[in-house]
């Protein structure tokens, strides 16, 4: 089960770029929450935030506070603690290119000692039908490597990876950007059944996915959060003139 | 961002797309401006793109050319030798000038096993130099230190020689060498008598030779593994070692076996600094502490004393058994690489 994530006060730099302004935001537990905006708003740094990504980029920098259930994340525990309770899936499919599917999707918990094989091989599988993919891939998990799958495939596969550690929270930045229409549906698919268990949060560049997947919807805009709200009213009555021009299409 | 295709409705905006008001379709010929006429009145490259590619094929064969050539000097050279010790003057182990007794066995044993031992020594070294500049060198170090490792190429070899006799070699002598015995000696490899140069002095001063080309092709290597692989990693609770493991020297393997072979390459015919610490013993030892010799020595020290022609023929085989050890060497290398590709699939994203 998930848990929810309170943000207060949290600043983001890249070297001198103040990226994100005093962000405040309860994210609740066990459903999707998107997060829109124009390019170059803070919106993925947001989500880089809340697993301590930001910091592995040298000029990166973080102020302020992010509670993931009970824990704050910068002060009572180490950024690798935190990565395994928090999954993430990127942009662009990113396996691992000389791993069999079942050692990308085992990776996770290899990596953290785990040994026992008959569990490995049903997190594994678990992890791949949770996924989606389980069908497409059961005959050869081990003969074929990661990068030979397809690209909607990948992103499926990096999916169970991440689930392959059953994360607390889910955080998905744009995850559908570089896939076709088809896959895409897929991917969007995957979160509508996964929100019931994870909390997900998912960045998007495509306003039409944030309505069809998430409850909640944020919308950033110049390193602020301008709005956040239930996904319908966000969409159909908007209270800032800024999220309702985004939204119509008037800018980004 | 989200692609907005605009629909024209107005009658107006729609005869503007398919003619677009202010430019003309002129016939060729009509009104032309100066850049268009010069690149209209430019004729076909067709004939100048066949010398290219003939001259340049030409470069290419070139290579075959030289090989072949210097295996053809290499075997019409030691013609003497080889009619004399066929094909096992390879595998004797007699060197007697004064007898005309001639073997190559001790200078093969001695190449492989100085240039081995400079692997051992030196691609740890090499992998751990490469990871610290690229992963977690702070920035301004970075530049520097990449300076000073790939400086330590262009000295010339014979002042690393003269290092090592008065620096290198001592050291080995009163301090590592002892410790190697007292620790390592039930092995065999390292024991009584401890002169200080010798097969070890060798490989270490290999080591440090081929270190930096080791190192420098391995960054390379590991700087191409996209970021995007670190990240995985990361994302899934590894450590910064844990990312290096699995999201960067995994990766990179192929290429860092390729910059091994590139390092072994230049170990086996490296001259100079091995001459000068070897021992030029031509007798083959268990103990690396003992003399050795190599084959690139051998040549360099004795060609110029060769006194008769068969001494001259020998020496000359000795070029053709480091000519084969170095084809037969990188055979290896790239059959290696292949098993280690094969299960390996091409590189994605």
């Amino acid at each position: 089960m998930g848990v929810g994530i309170e943000v207060s006060e949290l600043n983001a730099w890249y070297g001198s770029n103040h990226t994100l302004q005093n962000i405040n935001l309860r994210i609740p537990a066990n459903h999707a929450t998107a997060l829109i905006g124009p390019s170059g708003c803070g919106k993925s740094t947001f989500v880089r935030c809340l697993n301590r990504m930001h910091e592995t980029n040298p000029v990166g920098r973080v102020t302020g506070s992010v509670l993931i259930g009970q824990l704050d994340i910068y002060t009572q525990a180490s950024p690798v603690e935190i990565r395994r309770r928090v999954g993430m899936v990127f942009q662009r499919p990113n396996p691992f290119p000389t791993m069999s599917i079942y050692d990308n999707v085992a990776s996770g918990l290899r990596l953290n000692g785990y040994r026992n094989r008959v569990v490995l091989d049903e997190v594994v599988q678990r992890s791949l039908e949770q996924a989606a993919l389980w069908e497409e891939v059961k005959d050869d998990l081990k003969k074929k490597s990661g990068a030979s799958l397809s690209g909607g495939q990948q992103q499926r596969l990096c999916i169970a990876r991440a689930l392959a550690v059953d994360p607390e929270v889910m955080l998905m930045d744009e995850p559908a950007s570089a896939l076709d229409p088809v896959s895409t549906a897929k991917i969007e698919d995957l979160i509508f059944q996964l929100k019931s268990q994870y909390t997900i949060v998912i960045v998007t560049h495509n306003m039409q996915q944030a309505a069809r997947v998430a409850e909640n919807t944020g919308f950033f805009l110049n390193g602020r959060l301008v709005e956040f709200d239930a996904t319908h009213k966000i969409f159909t009555n908007p209270r800032d003139k800024r999220t309702e021009d985004y939204i119509t299409g008037r800018f980004g | 961002m989200e692609i907005r295709i605009q629909v024209p409705n107005v009658a107006g905006e729609s005869e503007r797309i398919q003619k677009p008001a202010g430019s003309s379709f002129p016939d060729s010929g009509s009104s032309q401006s100066p850049a268009r006429a010069f690149l209209q009145s430019r004729r076909s490259s067709a004939f100048a793109d066949r010398i290219f590619s003939a001259v340049i094929l030409l470069c290419a064969l070139c290579i075959f050319a030289i090989v072949a050539l210097i295996l053809y000097e290499l075997v019409s050279g030691s013609r003497l030798s080889i009619d004399k010790f066929g094909v096992a003057f390879f595998f004797r182990s007699a060197w007697d000038p004064v007898n005309g007794d001639y073997g190559a066995f001790p200078f093969i044993y001695g190449t492989l096993v100085s240039s081995i031992l400079a692997l051992i020594i030196a691609v740890p070294l090499a992998v751990g130099v490469a990871v610290f500049l690229t992963e977690m060198c702070p920035g301004f170090l970075r530049a520097p230190l990449a300076f000073v490792t790939e400086l330590l190429a262009a000295i010339p070899s014979v002042v690393y020689g003269l290092w090592a006799i008065f620096v290198l070699v001592p050291l080995l002598r009163d301090s590592v060498n002892p410790f190697l015995i007292r620790v390592l000696g039930w092995s065999g490899l390292f024991v009584e008598p401890n002169y200080g140069v010798g097969m070890f002095a060798g490989g270490v001063i290999l080591a440090i030779m081929i270190l930096p080309i080791v190192s420098s092709l391995t960054r390379e290597v590991i700087s191409a593994v996209p970021q995007a692989q670190r990240e995985a990693a990361l994302a899934l609770g590894a450590t910064r070692w844990e990312m290096i493991r699995m999201g960067v020297l995994r990766n990179a393997r192929i290429g860092i076996v390729g910059a091994i072979i590139l390092g072994l390459g230049r170990a086996l015919g490296e001259t100079m600094a091995v001459t000068m610490v070897i021992g030029n013993r031509p007798e083959i030892s268990r103990s690396l502490l003992d003399l050795g010799y190599s084959m690139a020595s051998v040549i360099a020290n004795e060609f110029s004393e060769a006194s008769d022609n068969l001494y001259l023929s020998a020496l000359i085989e000795i070029g053709l058994a480091l000519f084969i050890v170095t084809i037969v060497v990188n055979a290896l290398a790239r059959v290696l690489v292949w098993a280690v590709t094969r299960g390996a699939p091409v590189r994605g994203a």
